[in-house]
């Protein structure tokens, strides 16, 4: 494989990560732009642990998506009380104080970055995308995932049906911090340099983009989305410097032709179904 | 089994409730009515907590509700329907009545790993539930496609899994033509033939004195009557509530 198309790959891998931890959160109706900051704090952390205290790289890895996920949580649990807009503005500034945090920490290197991560394969990267697609694959068929669309649908009924809402707001939230400092960890050791640069609130509107564009009824929405919105620039390369404005009018299509994004709930079903039916004549 | 004493709500300056006191035994069916506004919908969301109580205290099985959140309320056995129906729209009709029995599992992370599909029990409740509400045959269709007075059964079936020992129907017939009404109300005395105790609000006279054992008058917030629907049907203050004062 050429370096170029396992470079392509490697931020594919990466952006579908950061694409489900946004989805993780969207589960439960709240919207979160600060998932850029729960990505640095995985990727600062996890390099720390590796360049600095010589760990392998699967336990830092794990460490600094802890971190993130106990940090999300922190800041999460009296976010949560806020709704709708105002969650958003809280979590995006919450990613700009991670973003300005590490421009002045100089224990990882301040302005001028931090070098050395690596060991990132793209096995890796993969076995962590399959990984998380089994969890959320395996969330859709439970209780437990019925239950978080309960919550999503009419959070006031939900409550009314015995389910603690704050409970699964709050382990949605961890959760999804916990899948973008996987990311984070991943990308930094991919990298073999970070900046605080490299998680601004642009990469959290991206990566809210992706789901959007996607679709937010399945995670196999965000899964597709971020897929195709990773190779799409690799394809527009000869709009170049038009790709942003492309990205706008794709939105705006999508927006007014099928706001429910690429992939439907509806559209995952008929397809488990047709399967199922696919192997039953298969087997007689 | 439930005991609403001296409970006030307040909204700003406008006093929805005022000093309402109402007890409710187990294994009958209670009617609250009232003219718009009366504060019917407001002391239903008080019981189960969507809104807090300004003044007083409900007890449910000797226990003090002040203080609890919705869930915990749903989990002591009280299960309600929502006047503007609530179900939940991602949903098919079966999902919407498996969502509720969540209640009797413990909703651990660990859970993630109970395919819902294996559970036989819950799945031979649900059918019971659906079939029972006449909504087995539309099981997989989304629970909002289906007719009006479909969609208020589905509710009750929905309220019915979370197996309540009190069930709080809010204007369970309304937007039902009069056949579909009359089978709600004999599907409501068999839930109390079963061992439940129904609460339900209903503003039209005529359903409520059919089928309960005991009304509570409320107007502008205030407890005006208390009896039997014979009683109701003859109280001048409840007559003059629905039909004003006569004049001369």
């Amino acid at each position: 494989m050429s370096g170029y198309i396992e470079g392509v790959l490697a931020l594919m891998g990466i952006n579908i990560l950061l694409a489900l931890s946004v989805y993780a959160i969207l589960m439960t109706d709240q919207c979160s732009v600060g998932n850029a900051g729960f990505m640095a704090i995985g990727a600062y952390t996890s390099a720390y642990l590796t360049v600095k205290m010589g760990l392998p790289l699967l336990p830092a890895l794990v460490i600094g998506a802890a971190l993130a996920s106990l940090i999300g949580l922190l800041i999460g649990i009296p976010a949560l009380r806020l709704k709708g807009l105002y969650l958003v503005i809280a979590t995006l500034g919450f990613g700009e104080m991670v973003r300005t945090f590490f421009l002045n920490f100089e224990p990882t290197g301040g302005a001028s970055g931090f070098r050395g991560p690596m060991g990132t394969t793209l096995f890796l990267i993969y076995a962590w995308v399959v990984g998380f697609i089994v969890v959320f694959w395996l969330l859709d068929r439970s209780r437990l995932g019925r239950s978080f669309d309960a919550v999503r649908d009419d959070p006031e009924a939900a409550s009314t049906m015995g389910l603690d809402v704050i409970w699964h707001k709050v382990w949605a939230f961890g959760f999804g911090a916990f899948i973008a400092g996987i990311a984070g960890g991943l990308y930094a050791h991919y990298m073999f340099y970070i900046e605080s640069g490299n998680f601004s609130f642009l990469l959290s509107t991206m990566i809210l983009l992706y789901v959007l564009l996607g679709g937010m009824q399945t995670f196999w929405g965000a899964v597709i989305g971020a897929a195709i919105f990773s190779i799409l620039p690799e394809v527009l390369r000869f709009i170049h410097e038009w790709r942003l404005s492309f990205y706008g009018a794709v939105l705006v299509a999508m927006m007014i032709f099928r706001p429910s994004g690429i992939i439907t709930r509806q559209m995952v079903r008929d397809l488990g179904e047709r399967l199922d039916k696919l192997f039953q004549t298969a087997r007689t | 089994m439930l005991t609403i004493k001296n409970v006030s709500k307040n909204f700003g300056g406008l006093k929805a409730l005022q000093d309402v006191n109402i007890h409710l035994e187990p294994n009958k069916i209670y009617g609250l009515i009232g003219p718009n506004g009366a504060g019917k919908t407001t002391l239903f969301n008080l019981i189960t907590a969507l809104l807090p109580v300004s003044g007083g205290a409900i007890q449910f099985l000797e226990k003090e509700l002040t203080g609890l959140r919705p869930h915990e309320i749903a989990r002591l056995g009280i299960a309600r329907t929502y006047q503007n129906i609530r179900l939940f729209p991602s949903m098919t009709v079966l999902e919407n009545v498996l969502v509720a029995q969540n209640i009797h599992t413990q909703s651990g992370v660990g859970s993630i790993f109970k395919v819902q599909r294996s559970d036989k029990k819950f799945l031979e409740e649900a059918e019971a539930m659906l079939k029972h509400m006449g909504l087995w045959p539309k099981r997989k269709e989304k629970s909002t496609s289906l007719a009006y007075g479909e969609q208020r059964r589905l509710e009750i079936a929905r309220a019915l899994a979370l197996q309540p020992k009190l069930l709080l129907l809010d204007e369970p017939a309304a937007g039902m033509n009069e056949a579909e009404s009359a089978e709600l109300l004999e599907r409501i005395q068999e839930i109390r033939n079963s061992g439940k105790t129904v609460f339900l609000i209903e503003h039209d006279m005529s359903v409520v004195m059919g089928i309960c054992d005991y009304i509570s008058v409320l107007n502008f917030g205030k407890l005006i009557a208390q009896g039997t629907p014979g009683e109701i049907q003859t109280n001048g203050a409840v007559i003059e509530a629905y039909l004003g004062r006569e004049e001369g």
